[in-house]
């Protein structure tokens, strides 16, 4: 059965990439065995990190509760991946954008992966209330598992304060090499729509749609497999085509629904919330089995390893062990990559653990040096493959002068960072590096500047509280000057008797 | 008749025309100008400038009383962004220092009060007698409660 087509709304340049996905997808996903020890970070999602609730020395379970989201913060609570003992809360080397190591909590595995227990009759979501399932879902410690790692919960209940039309399923995953999603897609397309249905109770709506990509035929056909099925006609499935990066979140809204996310603003801003798959089949786990968040599938390939493929692996396992189990390093592997070949971020080890954005781990032999960066020659090939029809020509100029008024009033805080620029850029120019640089220094010049507003404030609130005291002060004595020459000499004479009287009896 | 009202009205054009352009070449008056540098400075009240504060340094640079470099805690950006605004040349800054925040050696506090006096953002805690701790997410790093400190108890440590 194949899927229906609709009109869809067109993208803003975009690239066909060569998609190498077909290595890693010939075979079903592989179940990595319990490690020796897990390492799990405390900050695996975007906000504040959770606080450990454990300490060193104590039992855990599968599936317990170790790290807790602070009340009032973005986050996301972290369970343990296994059974085992806390043997340490340290730093440990991890894959993020800034620094190279974070606190983790450290657990030895006993191997018997006792799990915690679960309630012997599963809630039925259908019969809570929405927002009592969705802080059934902030317990999950789910995330965004496309790779952006948006705590879900949150997200659904900015979602609910707007008017929300559509739920899209993004199973696009446009990138190269990752094809976790669309195994995923193949192998538990029920788990996937399940996930799509509670997601839809928790925001009282009823129009879904699932976003796959053309080039993945068998995802598709399960999927319209299951649907057919369950006859749920509020889940509609919708092929998009195959342009990097048509599986951003905005792109992706553009393309199914035909509605433009304005400039910094939200998916729900035009009625949409957009759910990666994976995130979906997580919700399922969490509400019908009671499982929170603790493996993933993850894409194990590149030519830098011998046997490209799919894995679910727990949190926590290194990428050492995983790429063991993907038949190990070629002789040919130079660079490891976590995430994919646009967006992901090189490694200078393979100790960094599994978290909840890694959907992929790249290992690739050493790219051909794109030649030495030339002069910009205006070409303008840039702005026509931009998805967020921005000008990158003339916004790498501002980043190169620092002008913080024209990278803004250029959008600069639009970019996406997907790469598509650098690719095309005949002078080998590092555009999306220069932009990311430039939002960086953008965001702490705002900093900056907030922390002077606020100094500001309190030197003046300061100084205002110091004259009130100082009048404050001034009354009262003018007021006790008042009351001495009201009483006049008499009660002067009498106040000095008594005080010479109390020096006498303190003698 | 006819000639006199297109010839006022030409002069009313003319003047229009150059007050426009005077305002936007000209800075407005002082006060606009001390407000526009203020708002460019960090606000950490310091006075390693020489003047009692932000507000008065602004007002110094504003009258040419002070150069634009005597600020350490702005650094090369702010002096930048100074020179940009009163068309002055970029002078290299007279000393440069690094962002410190204040720490107190709880175990050797006496709960003395002087450094909480001499805070200019409030950003120590403390009463009489009782140990004194700094706010550092306020603290602006301005030095000023290191010398009243009559046991040496308070360490500028760089932000990390």
């Amino acid at each position: 059965m194949s899927a229906p087509t609709y009109d869809l709304g067109k993208l803003h340049g975009g690239l066909r990439l060569s998609g190498n996905k077909s290595e890693s997808t010939s075979q079903s996903i592989v179940e990595i065995p319990i490690p020796d020890q897990l390492i799990l970070p405390l900050h695996q999602h975007v906000g504040d990190p959770a606080q450990p609730i454990v300490g060193i020395g104590a039992r855990v379970l599968k599936g317990q509760l170790i790290a807790e989201r602070p009340d009032g913060t973005l986050g996301a609570p972290v369970h343990a991946s296994s059974s085992g003992q806390v043997i340490a809360i340290e730093p440990w080397p991890v894959v993020r954008r800034y620094g190279d190591s974070a606190p983790c909590i450290v657990i030895q595995c006993d191997g018997k992966d006792e799990a915690i227990p679960v309630a012997e009759t599963p809630i039925d979501y259908r019969q809570l209330a929405a927002e009592d399932l969705l802080s059934t879902i902030v317990k999950g410690g789910i995330v965004g598992l496309g790779g952006a790692v948006f705590p879900t919960a949150q997200k659904l209940m900015q979602a609910n304060s707007c008017d929300i039309d559509y739920l899209l399923l993004n199973g696009v995953e446009c990138e190269s090499y990752i094809s976790c999603d669309d195994v995923l897609m193949r192998e538990r397309a029920g788990e996937i729509v399940s996930g799509a249905q509670i997601l839809m109770h928790a925001l009282q709506i009823s129009a879904c749609f699932i976003a796959v990509e053309s080039d993945k035929p068998e995802a598709i056909r399960a999927l319209a497999d299951v649907l057919a099925k369950i006859d749920d006609e509020r889940v509609v499935l919708r092929q998009v085509p195959t342009v990097y990066p048509s599986g951003g979140e905005d792109q992706l809204v553009q393309l199914v629904t035909n509605r433009e996310v304005p400039s910094g603003g939200l998916p729900s801003d035009v009625g949409c919330l957009v759910q990666n798959v994976a995130t979906a089949a997580a919700i399922h786990d969490w509400i019908v089995n009671g499982q929170p968040l603790i493996s993933r599938v993850t894409t194990v390939t590149g030519d830098g390893v011998a046997k490209p493929v799919n894995v679910r692996a727990r949190f926590g396992t290194t990428v050492a062990n995983i790429v063991g189990y993907a038949g190990g390093y070629t002789d040919r592997a130079e660079q490891l990559i976590i995430g994919g070949p646009m967006t992901g971020k090189s490694v200078s080890t393979d100790d960094v653990p599994l978290v909840k954005a890694s959907n992929c781990i790249l290992v690739l032999s050493e790219a051909p040096s794109p030649g030495p960066e030339l002069p910009c020659i205006r070409c303008g090939d840039c702005a026509a493959v931009c998805p967020v029809q921005l000008l990158p020509q003339q916004l790498f100029w501002y980043a190169c002068a620092d002008n913080e008024t024209k990278l803004r009033e250029f959008g600069l805080t639009d970019c996406i960072e997907c790469g598509c620029c650098d690719l095309v850029c005949p002078s080998n120019i590092p555009l999306t590096a220069e932009f990311r640089v430039a939002k960086g220094r953008m965001r702490e010049l705002a900093d900056e500047k907030a922390r002077a507003a606020r100094a500001r404030q309190r030197f003046e609130a300061r100084n205002q509280r110091l004259e009130r005291e100082h009048a404050d002060r001034n009354a009262e004595l003018s007021e006790q000057k008042d009351t001495a020459k009201r009483a006049g000499p008499a009660a002067i004479a009498e106040i000095l008797k008594r005080k010479q009287q109390s020096d006498k009896d303190s003698d | 008749m006819g000639t006199a009202i297109l010839t006022i009205a030409a002069i009313a054009l003319l003047a229009g025309l150059g007050l426009s352009v005077a305002k936007r070449r000209l800075p407005a008056n002082d006060d606009d100008l001390v407000e526009q540098v203020n708002d460019l400075l960090p606000q950490t009240q310091c006075a390693q400038c020489g003047y009692p504060g932000c507000r008065p340094f602004a007002a110094a640079v504003v009258s040419g009383d002070a150069k634009i470099n005597l600020c350490p805690p702005g650094g090369d950006a702010t002096i930048l962004r100074l020179a940009d605004l009163l068309g002055r040349e970029p002078l290299p800054l007279a000393v440069s220092v690094q962002p410190l925040v204040a720490f107190i050696d709880e175990s050797r506090c006496i709960g003395c009060t002087h450094c909480r006096n001499a805070c200019p953002v409030d950003a120590i805690v403390g009463a009489h007698q009782l140990m004194h701790t700094i706010l550092s997410d306020e603290c602006t790093g301005c030095e000023l409660c290191v010398a009243p400190c009559p046991v040496d108890c308070i360490d500028m440590k760089p932000i990390t």
